[in-house]
Parts: C-alpha cells; structure tokens; sequence
C-alpha cells in the first residue's frame, strides 16, 4: 500500500519538469500508441541488424553475387546455388564432420556434466571451491583455449602428448593429436568437452537442486533403493534441464568455428573442417557470396528446424 | 549572442593561428604491408622520405597468416586504411581488373621509371596485369623466391662427412637435385646431434592460407607441372595432373613421410624458423626474405648456416615470393603516394633498401659486380630470381588457391586418396572456378 503513495511525489514532479509541448503531445496519445513508441527503437534495430540481413541474404542465395566484384554484373542464377550446395561432396564432407562434432560433445558432455553435477550436488567438503574450478574453463575465450591446447598438443614440447606417454608408454612424440587423420577429430570433441561440460554441469545442478527433498523422504519410507530413487525421481525431474543443456550445447556446436579454426583450421586436410568453417571459406576466402549466402540459409533452416522440433519435444517432457 | 559569435569567431582565429602549417599537419601516409622482417627494414628505410618530402609514414603491418584475409577485405570494401600497399603477387589480376589499384603507367612515362631498370622476372610477377603486357599496377618493391638454409656446422662434422660418404660415396655437401636433398633428408632424420633429437627437412604444409601450396610447387615445377596447356590457356587436362606432376607430387609427400619433424602438419613461414633456429632440422625450406635475420641469429646463424637454391629435378624451378607496391585507388593522399613511389623508385633508395635488408628488384643493385658476394645468399637469390614461378595470378586467384590448398593438403598430411586423384580433382575445381569466371566454355 506504501508504493503508490511514494511513488506519487515522484512522478508529479516528474510531471511538472516535463515540458508544457511534449506533455500536450503525450496526453494527445493512446497507451497503445505510447506503448509502440517505446519499443519502436529497439524494432528498428531488430529489423536493421537481424531481418534486414536475412532478407538480404536470401535475396544474394539467389544470385551469382561476389562481394570481391562490385563492379561485375550480378544475375539472378534460380536455385542453382542450392542445387550445387546440396550436390557437393565437400559440403556432405564437412556436414558429416559437423554431426560427428555435434553427437560425440554432446554426449560426453551430458554424462561427465551430470555426473559432476551430481557429485557436486553432495555438499560434500570443499564443494564451493571444486566448483569454482571446474567452471574455470567456460570462462575463457575460445580463442585462447584454441590456442592454448595447439601448444598443449604439440608432440615434442606439449603437455598432453607427456601424460599419454606417461600413462600409457607411448612414445611422446610418435603421436599428433591434431595432425593424425584419425585422432584430430577426437582432439576438437576433447577441447569441447574440457570447456563446456562446466556448463551443462551448472544447468544439471540446477535441477537437482530443484528436486524438492520430502520426495526422497517419501521415497525412503518406502523402502526405494538409491538406485531406484536415482531412476525414478533424479533423471526424470532433471530431464527438462538436461534437454534444454542438449538444446544450448547443440545449437552453440552447430555453429562452432573459433576454436576448430584456431586448433585445427578443419585440418589435416579436411578432417575437422566443420560446416562454418567451410562457410567462412566460401565467403570470405572464395567470395562465393551468393553461394554461400544460399549455404548460410540451409544452415540456419537446418538448425532452426531442429530446434524447433526439439523445443516441442521438451515442452512434451515438461508438462509430464 | 552577437557577443557569444563574436567570441567563437575570434577563438577560432586564435586556433587556427596557432596550429602548424596545414601542409605539415595532414600529410601523412599509410603503409599496408606484413609483418616481417623486410617489413622493419622498409620502416627504416622510410624515414629518409620524410625527411626529403615532410610526409609522415604510418605503417599497417599484418601478420602473414591474416595478411590476405585483412588487406583483401580492405580492398574489396573499398577502405581508405591505406594509401599504399605491397600486396602479394597473385593479387595483382584481381585488384587490377576490381579497380582497387591505380594504374601506373602514366606515371612511370611522366617521371622517367622506366621498368626495363627491374629484374624481368620481377616485372612479370609484381607488375603487370594482363600478364606479359606492358600495363603496370605496381612497382617491383621486395623480390623474394623459395630457398633453402642449412646447417652448414653439422655438413662439416668429420664424423658424419665420413659416415654419409660411405653410405652414399658422395660428400654430404648442399644437394643439388632433389633426390640428393631426400638422401641428406634421412640421414639426419632421427639423428642425434648434441644430445638432441633431430630431423631431416623442414617443408611447409599449412593448410588455411597459401602454405603447402607454396611448399610443394618447388617440388611439381621441377618435375614439370605447368598451369594451362601453354599453347591453349585454362585447358588444364592431362597438363596439371600429368605424370610428371603426379611423380612430383608423390615426391613432396614422401619427402614429408620420411623426413619431417613429428606434429608438423600445418607449418608455414614461423613454423620453420622456429624449428631452425631451435636446432630441430638440418634443411629449412623458407622465403629469402628471411635469410638476413636467420644469418645473424646468435645461435644458429654466422658461420652455422649455409643457404642453397631450391633443387632440381627434371627441371629447375623454384616459387615466386615477393610483392610489389601500389598505389590505392580509394586512397585520398594519391599524389602524396605516388610521390613516395618515385622515391622508391631511385637506384640509390634501392641501394640502401638491399643494405637494410630488404631484397631490391632494380638492376643497380643486382648488377652491381659486387652483388653476388654481399651477402651469403646473395648468388643464391640470383640464381633464384632467374628461375621462379608463379601461382595464378588471376581475378579468382583466391578460390585457385583454395582448391589446391584442400586436393594438395588431403593427399600430402591427410593420407586421403592418391596424387593422381588429388590433381584429377584439382582440374576439375579449377575447371569450374574458370568456367564461372567465363574464361572457359
């Protein structure tokens, strides 16, 4: 009841410092109209550096454009660029790369997240400390952390060449991480999971911690195992969290291109060339705008889609 | 108000009273380069200008791996960042053809630069646009071509001169042809010298930007891979995946097999001074350029280094390095850049940009009798000079570059396919970028 009254005072005075000619104008508004006009700028900023690019680059898909050639005439092509994108066995290539990327860090990222989440979620002593170093690599750039693991996966001088030697007899350097065909792809998903399991850890402990008590207490009185307890209330009240932990970390993985680029460049030859990394070569290396404005499209369209099926599933899982 | 204008109107008498000559004040110019040794040479060397002419030098200096991705940017949004710039060879069709380079021709008639004072191999690389024709877009600025350093202390240790000599009943001497540059390859490799671990040769094999590309063209020009078929422009079949191209393809990757340090799958330019100067091989492949910084380095330098043209094979070529620099057509200060052009231009400007370490183009310099013994590499970048080939230097040189980056990449470090394969899809990328340019039907 005391808000108003004190609110009152402030906003007369508000009102007589307003200038006689705005007020005259505000009054003469509606409170639709008044509503349109505060959001009007951000609206406007929405369209000029959201829509308005979109829009723009799906007029380019269509078209032989080339930003390095503003002097050459540029012609409508149809859907050839689409055509020729989906027809493409490097774009197939690195579209497999991606989903072998994608799959592999969510995975692991999900189990190590949720089993430190739930470990965690112990209290056990020196919980808060564990914590604030488990999420130390979140905080760091992925630029850095690019860099920090080329070195670190450097076979003659780098530190993890030295602990598999060490753990497993290996010599040191008779090994690349990222310049092995088959091992470079496991050393990109390695980096990932290193970086971002903190944060599916953090969203997990969210959820556990959600868990209201009295109903582990009512499973107790029954006689449930902690097994049981673990199958039946944890993972299936945790599940709307993990989901959405699943929905950040794919979208984010989709699209990922800072690190893979620092850390491999999509090398040796194409082995880790994820799908914007061959986006960006398109674009600015070729300058296949047209192209790639039409690759950009069916990226976006792909993740989009996904997501959006993905949401109505967790929706589903929630109303459960 | 008639007081506050009158204020306003006398404080802006004083302001503009007290500043310095409008002259002094806005000429300055801006210098687009990377960043490299040559680069602090040119700075140097740049003073001398604005002493004689009152013009300030700003230098842009980018790192090689972001050189092209930045400057090429620049061009293509018509940037005023810089008013000069030494881009690469291979841009020089593009900027031509896109407008983003001031044709000099007209200028070098006016002012006496005459472009038979330049090495020929320079003009035709750094200059001209259509190739082989007389229309100028740059002047011949830093002459560079591929080269090799070695150990020259480890060659002279009696004890591997003789075991080498028995092994292979030559001397272990700087190779000749590339088999000779294998041998000494895998006598070193794995060697231990000094209680270090070390390897054969250093060759590049990067991956984003033009690095194994330039590596292993050293290797298919020796063995006869040529562009286009030369009496029939763009038609590339059975000239870019010939045998001969294959064997030399075969050969740059055997070469990486036997002969390379562990891990080394995408080095280009620092990644191989990095391992000379630390002691890791016993042949460096790398650009001129940097031979002056190498031969004074404190550990590796003086008398431990010795530096060799690029080896033969069927034939003896080596890549083209080496930049010309040009005038920004955007650029506001055009004359000012011009002015600084024709500075650049003057044989005894060349003269001390050799001294200071960079490579001049001009005949005052080479020619000169005592050329080839200034320096170690002196004879060495001659000879190479009179041997170099160039990558495309067309308008799509970027996507041509791309391509054989990935097909030459996939097959050399990433074990995929064979060399027929990779250059069978190297035409056919390249068949379709010329297709789309409308220079094949």
């Amino acid at each position: 009841m005391s808000q108003p009254m004190t609110l009152l005072p402030i906003a007369e005075s508000a009102a007589r410092v307003t200038p006689e000619a705005v007020a005259r104008r505000v009054r003469g508004l509606s409170d639709r109209a008044l509503a349109w006009l505060f959001v009007s700028p951000a609206m406007a900023l929405l369209l000029a550096i959201n829509i308005f690019p979109l829009l723009w680059t799906v007029r380019l898909s269509f078209t032989n454009y080339r930003a390095n050639r503003p002097n050459a005439a540029v012609a409508g092509v149809g859907i050839d660029n689409y055509v020729s994108i989906l027809n493409d066995p490097d774009v197939w290539t690195a579209m497999q790369a991606t989903a072998h990327f994608l799959f592999w860090t969510i995975l692991l990222e999900m189990v190590i997240g949720f089993g430190l989440a739930y470990l965690i979620d112990r209290r056990f002593r020196g919980h808060s400390f564990w914590t604030t170093v488990i999420l130390i690599p979140m905080m760091l750039s992925p630029a850095i952390v690019g860099n920090f693991w080329t070195f670190l996966y450097q076979p003659q001088i780098g530190l993890w060449n030295y602990a598999a030697a060490f753990l497993t007899g290996i010599p040191a350097s008779s090994f690349s991480m990222i310049g092995s065909v088959k091992l470079a792809p496991w050393a990109i998903i390695n980096v990932d999971v290193w970086m971002w399991t903190p944060y599916v850890m953090l969203i997990c402990l969210a959820g556990l911690r959600s868990i209201p008590t009295y109903i582990y207490e009512a499973a107790e009185v029954d006689r449930a195992s902690r097994w049981r307890q673990f199958w039946t209330i944890t993972v299936p009240m945790c599940l709307p969290f993990i989901m959405l932990a699943v929905l950040f970390r794919g979208i984010e993985n989709f699209k990922m291109f800072d690190m893979v680029n620092l850390l491999t460049n999509g090398g040796p030859g194409s082995t880790t060339e994820l799908a914007s990394i061959t986006l960006k070569r398109e674009a600015f290396e070729k300058w296949r705008t047209g192209y790639s404005s039409a690759f950009a499209i069916i990226l976006f369209v792909t993740v989009f889609g996904l997501a959006n099926i993905y949401v109505k599933a967790l929706n589903r899982v929630k109303s459960r | 108000m008639n007081k506050l204008i009158v204020g306003a109107i006398a404080l802006a008498s004083g302001l503009a009273a007290a500043a310095p000559p409008a002259q002094a004040q806005s000429k300055q110019l801006t210098l687009c380069w990377a960043a490299w040794d040559p680069a602090n040479a040119l700075a140097e060397l740049s003073k001398d200008f604005t002493t004689g002419s009152g013009i300030a030098m700003k230098f842009e200096f980018v790192p090689w791996t972001s050189f092209a991705d930045r400057f090429l940017n620049e061009l293509n949004s018509k940037g005023r960042l810089c008013d000069l710039m030494i881009g690469d060879s291979q841009w020089i069709g593009g900027a031509a053809e896109n407008g983003h380079y001031v044709k000099l021709n007209d200028f070098f008639d006016k002012n006496g630069i005459k472009m038979s004072d330049f090495m020929p191999a320079t003009v035709t690389g750094y200059s001209e646009w259509p190739k082989n024709t007389p229309n100028y877009w740059a002047l011949p600025a830093m002459g560079d071509a591929i080269g090799w350093t070695y150990r020259k202390d480890w060659f002279a240790r009696p004890d591997l001169k003789a075991e080498f000599k028995k092994k292979h009943g030559r001397d272990l001497a700087p190779p000749q042809t590339y088999d000779e540059l294998k041998q000494i390859a895998e006598f070193f490799q794995g060697r231990m010298i000094d209680g270090k671990k070390v390897y054969g040769a250093y060759i590049y094999t990067e991956r984003g930007s033009e690095g194994i590309t330039m590596g292993v063209t050293n290797a298919l020009y020796d063995w006869g891979f040529q562009y286009d078929d030369p009496k029939k422009p763009y038609s590339m079949e059975g000239v870019v995946n010939s045998p001969d191209a294959v064997a030399g393809l075969e050969f740059y990757k055997a070469l990486y097999k036997c002969c390379t340090a562990p891990g080394q799958t995408n080095a280009y330019m620092q990644e191989g001074l990095d391992a000379f100067k630390s002691g890791q091989v016993a042949m460096q492949m790398n650009f001129f350029a940097f031979f002056p910084g190498l031969y004074k380095d404190p550990n590796v330098g003086g008398s431990k280094i010795g530096f060799f043209p690029n080896p033969r094979a069927k034939q003896h070529f080596t890549q083209l390095g080496g930049q010309g620099i040009s005038v920004i057509s955007y650029s506001p200060n055009r004359d000012a850049a011009l002015q600084y052009i024709k500075w650049f231009a003057q044989p005894d400007v060349q003269k001390k940009w050799w001294a200071l370490g960079g490579y001049s183009c001009h005949k005052a310099v080479l020619n000169d009798p005592a050329f080839p013994k200034s320096t170690p590499f002196a004879q060495d970048f001659l000879t190479s000079m009179g041997i170099v080939k160039d990558f495309w230097a067309e308008p799509a040189y970027a996507p041509l570059l791309l391509a054989m980056q990935k097909r030459v990449h996939d097959y050399v470090v990433a074990d995929q396919g064979t060399a027929k394969e990779a250059l069978d899809a190297l035409v056919r990328d390249w068949t379709k970028t010329f297709k789309e340019e409308g220079k094949l039907k």
